[in-house]
């Protein structure tokens, strides 16, 4: 590479390409809300059940579950699309594991110190979140091949995505089966509690209630969309 | 349906004059006595509870079926057998709740009438069993003269809230005091039905009558309720034989929800299987662990979970025990 070859001709690669891509440039915005709903991982991408079925008891729990994910998820984004460069193919998934563990007994530590009572109440589910697939996938999926600005946004999207699925198993688990929110009494005292929503076969209730609600929206939406296309169509024709 | 589902014979063709929602109905019909008896045993409570079911199974159907479903009489034979696997006492809205959740999460969520892997009912059961532990396990002592009229446990409990204590004599069921007391129960009394149990399960005699009406219209395959029964015999007399601290066989078939379960769950049309020899085995098979559960496990009764898991096994039975077709050697005699 001499010095007086013009390096816009030599590196027209990556940044004259982009403005003229077919793709649309994705927003930061897009990066971020992707996670909460659309590509929901737990919702939509059915990742992570493990913990979602396991802790989602009550709410205190799934809350904490929830943002130890959530912390691990960002920090192994941040390392991973951080270092990527660095990490070979080969053992990119090995290096993954060793990053998101470091993290999880950052987590894990923690919730020790802090919040003993959940902790042992969340059991081994805190050290299980080392091969929680939400994280390694979006590692593979996204950090591994993408700007560290835009890693941790998709991060942080989908650690929002997950609490907001945990949330509603845990609220809706927790007052079906406890009569009570974050422990605070709804009912009253003669409230009759459906002891079997706290017990595993009330999380596989709860989940397919939630992910049935949610294909009989979507399903609706596709109706009505369809339904309003002629009604498009033929307005367009008359305005031609 | 595709092609290869259509039964294709040879004519002459008879027709014969059995529909869905006869057989049905007949099954409701012969119910009438089993559930007069419970009226007869446990008063006013008895009609209230099974109304509740019934509802619960007919609004589940109603919202969720397909138009017409209701018509065909399935819904309220699971909303019948239901209440009558329920205690007295029980408020009615859990009744409601374990009739809707039969029908909705039982039989609709399968795809309806025929696609359930598992009996409605028991489902229903299991499901209240598990949701409502202590409402599920009070049972009030059959009435005594006079009080017929006497609501046998806080029936009218607001929905969603507990029982209130009620002044209504309750005891444990003969298994239960066989189990927890080792205490047996006079065999007159586990015949005639005059005993602490669910609505259904007491008397013995009785549900077998009904049960062997089923059976001579060829609405149920007797080989189911025959080799449950006989299992549970074999192997009960055999352990009181070994140790005699375990029950008889006697005690072992006539308490509990054996004969109802034998006759009416097990032998559901959809949930058992097709095959003469896969019944046998699915009857042995709940007779065997109906058998475990009383004896070893932690539950006193345990025919629910015996003909749910063996439920399971349906699809499996049919496959193992298709019949020779006729004219078609054996793959492995084949020259």
């Amino acid at each position: 590479m001499s010095p007086e070859t013009p390096p816009a001709a030599l590196h027209c690669g990556a940044p004259a390409a982009a403005p003229t891509s077919p793709r649309r440039a994705v927003t930061p915005r897009e990066d971020l809300a992707r996670g909460f709903w659309r590509e929901n991982p737990v919702l939509i991408q059915l990742l992570g059940l493990c913990p979602t079925l396991a802790v989602t008891n009550t709410v205190a729990n799934s809350i904490v579950m929830a943002l130890a994910t959530f912390g691990v998820l960002v920090g192994s984004s941040l390392l991973v699309s951080t270092f990527k460069r660095w990490i070979p193919n080969e053992v990119r998934i090995t290096s993954y594991i060793l990053i998101i563990a470091t993290f999880v007994t950052i987590a894990e530590m923690v919730l020790q110190a802090l919040v003993p009572d959940i902790y042992k109440a969340l059991g081994p589910f805190v050290a299980l979140i080392v091969v929680n697939c939400i994280i390694l996938g979006r590692q593979e999926a996204f950090a591994g091949r993408n700007p560290v600005g835009r890693s941790v946004l998709d991060a942080v999207g989908m650690g929002i995505g997950f609490t907001i699925a945990l949330l509603i198993m845990g609220s809706v688990r927790e007052v079906l089966g406890s009569g009570t929110f974050l422990g605070v009494s709804l009912f009253g005292p003669r409230y009759e509690p459906w002891v079997v929503m706290i017990l595993p076969p009330g999380g596989f209730f709860t989940l397919a209630f939630v992910l049935l609600a949610i294909a009989w929206w979507t399903q609706r939406k596709a109706v009505r969309a369809k339904a309003a296309e002629p009604r498009a169509l033929a307005a367009a024709e008359r305005a031609a | 349906m595709s092609a290869s589902d259509l039964l294709i014979t040879a004519s002459p063709h008879l027709g014969g004059g059995d529909t869905t929602p006869r057989i049905m109905w007949s099954v409701v019909a012969s119910l009438v006595p089993i559930v007069l008896a419970a009226t007869w045993f446990f008063g006013l409570s008895v009609p209230l509870v099974l109304a509740a079911a019934l509802a619960g199974a007919g609004a589940a159907e109603w919202a969720f079926g397909r138009p017409g479903s209701l018509a065909d009489g399935s819904g309220v034979i699971t909303g019948l057998l239901l209440g009558l696997t329920l205690p007295a006492g029980l408020p009615l809205w859990m009744a409601f709740i374990g009739g809707a959740f039969s029908i909705g999460i039982g039989k609709l969520i399968f795809g309806g009438l025929g696609q359930n892997v598992f009996n409605p009912a028991l489902l229903g059961r299991a499901f209240l069993q598990a949701s409502f532990p202590v409402a599920m396990t009070t049972w009030p002592t059959p009435v005594t003269a006079g009080d017929w009229w006497t609501l046998r446990g806080d029936n009218f409990a607001f929905p969603f809230m507990s029982a209130r204590a009620v002044e209504v004599v309750t005891s444990a069921t003969p298994l239960g005091s066989m189990k927890f007391e080792a205490q047996s129960t006079p065999v007159t009394d586990l015949l005639l039905g005059t005993t602490a149990g669910s609505l259904g399960e007491t008397s013995a005699l009785l549900i077998l009558l009904c049960g062997g009406y089923l059976a001579l219209r060829n609405y149920l395959n007797w080989r189911v309720p025959a080799s449950i029964l006989a299992s549970v015999a074999v192997l009960a007399t055999a352990l009181h034989w070994v140790n005699p601290r375990y029950p008889d066989a006697l005690f072992m078939l006539l308490s509990g929800g054996l004969m109802l379960g034998a006759m009416y769950m097990a032998t559901d049309l959809v949930t058992s299987p097709v095959t003469n020899r896969g019944c046998w085995i699915f009857g042995a098979g709940v007779g065997v662990l109906v058998v475990t559960i009383r004896l070893w496990g932690g539950l006193a009764e345990g025919v629910m979970y015996a003909i749910l898991i063996m439920n399971a096994l349906v699809p499996y039975l049919n496959r193992w025990t298709q019949p020779r077709v006729f004219g078609v050697s054996p793959p492995a005699a084949r020259p």
